[in-house]
């Protein structure tokens, strides 16, 4: 069982209230496949990936970026049991879609940022601090179903 | 590998945030010290608390020294020699940890300077500093 502050609780309930998920879901995706070139390996059924441009307008892209936000979504209505929440999706991740797991923080970083130019000074060292702890809980429960 | 038109990017973006150097660097330090508390081991002779002039002062020369690093980035080895031996053998930092300064330094440039921060020059960002914490490392064996 993870141990969440009040304080905690309250951030990352607020950030995602605060965010709109179908720019910031779509802005991480878009600069995890630039940042990190080489998760584009997961996405070749994605069409044109060629460059910044390319993936930044590309509605597939965009889509599973949407995806990915109502995924986090659940996490933050089940903040005491996102290892349960996510067990099947931790399996799909594992034995379907063969991810690497250490690629799930080059997402997570990437979300941080976007949040945190979307935010700006509101994104205090404090505030960060806690959605980093909620990123490394769900990176963690997405890693469980590895064997 | 950097591109002529990233190092131009990376150059012109630091030279931009040279005049609030202490800021920037005060708030990466900070943002590394509650996300990663782990982090603080290494400053217990500092006061680290937000706003103090030690962290100021000491964000100010870790910024600064980006900056430098980033007017000629194919001489890197060769500016931040000096650098270089006093991590290895002074500071002796374990090198995981320049991961988490530079992560926090994107987000910090993030807040900054918002929607500017594109994810081009966010890429061509992280691939300077993973530059530089490589170089950084080099003497440590």
């Amino acid at each position: 069982m993870v141990a969440w502050t009040d304080f905690e609780r309250a951030t990352i309930k607020d950030i995602f209230s605060k965010i709109d998920y179908e720019v910031v879901g779509p802005a991480a995706i878009s600069r995890c496949l630039i940042v990190y070139p080489w998760t584009q390996r997961y996405f070749a059924g994605f069409g044109n990936l060629y460059n910044a441009a390319a993936i930044t307008s590309n509605p597939k892209v965009a889509a599973h970026g949407k995806v990915v936000m109502q995924g986090l979504e659940k996490a933050v209505k089940n903040m005491d049991n996102i290892k349960a929440t996510f067990t099947e999706l931790s399996t799909l991740h594992s034995e379907k879609l063969q991810v690497d797991p250490d690629n799930f923080m080059l997402l997570g970083d990437c979300l941080a940022i976007v949040v945190a130019a979307q935010l700006g000074k509101d994104f205090t060292p404090e505030v960060h601090a806690a959605f980093q702890k909620f990123l490394a809980v769900v990176v963690s429960s997405l890693r469980r179903q590895y064997y | 590998m950097l591109s002529k038109r990233e190092k131009d990017l990376i150059k012109e973006i630091w030279e931009r945030l040279t005049p609030v150097a202490a800021e920037i660097g005060a708030d990466a330090l900070l943002r590394m010290f509650a996300s990663y508390p782990g982090t603080k081991t290494y400053f217990s002779h500092l006061d680290i608390s937000p706003n103090s002039s030690h962290l100021l002062a000491h964000g100010k020369k870790i910024v600064l020294a980006i900056a430098e690093g980033a007017q000629d980035i194919s001489q890197l080895t060769v500016t931040l020699a000096p650098l270089q031996t006093l991590h290895a053998y002074q500071l002796r930092i374990d090198p995981r940890n320049f991961k988490l300064l530079s992560h926090t330094m994107l987000v910090s440039l993030a807040c900054y300077l918002g929607d500017e921060f594109t994810p081009v020059a966010h890429a061509a960002m992280d691939k300077y500093l993973s530059a530089f914490a490589a170089v950084l490392a080099e003497k440590y064996r």
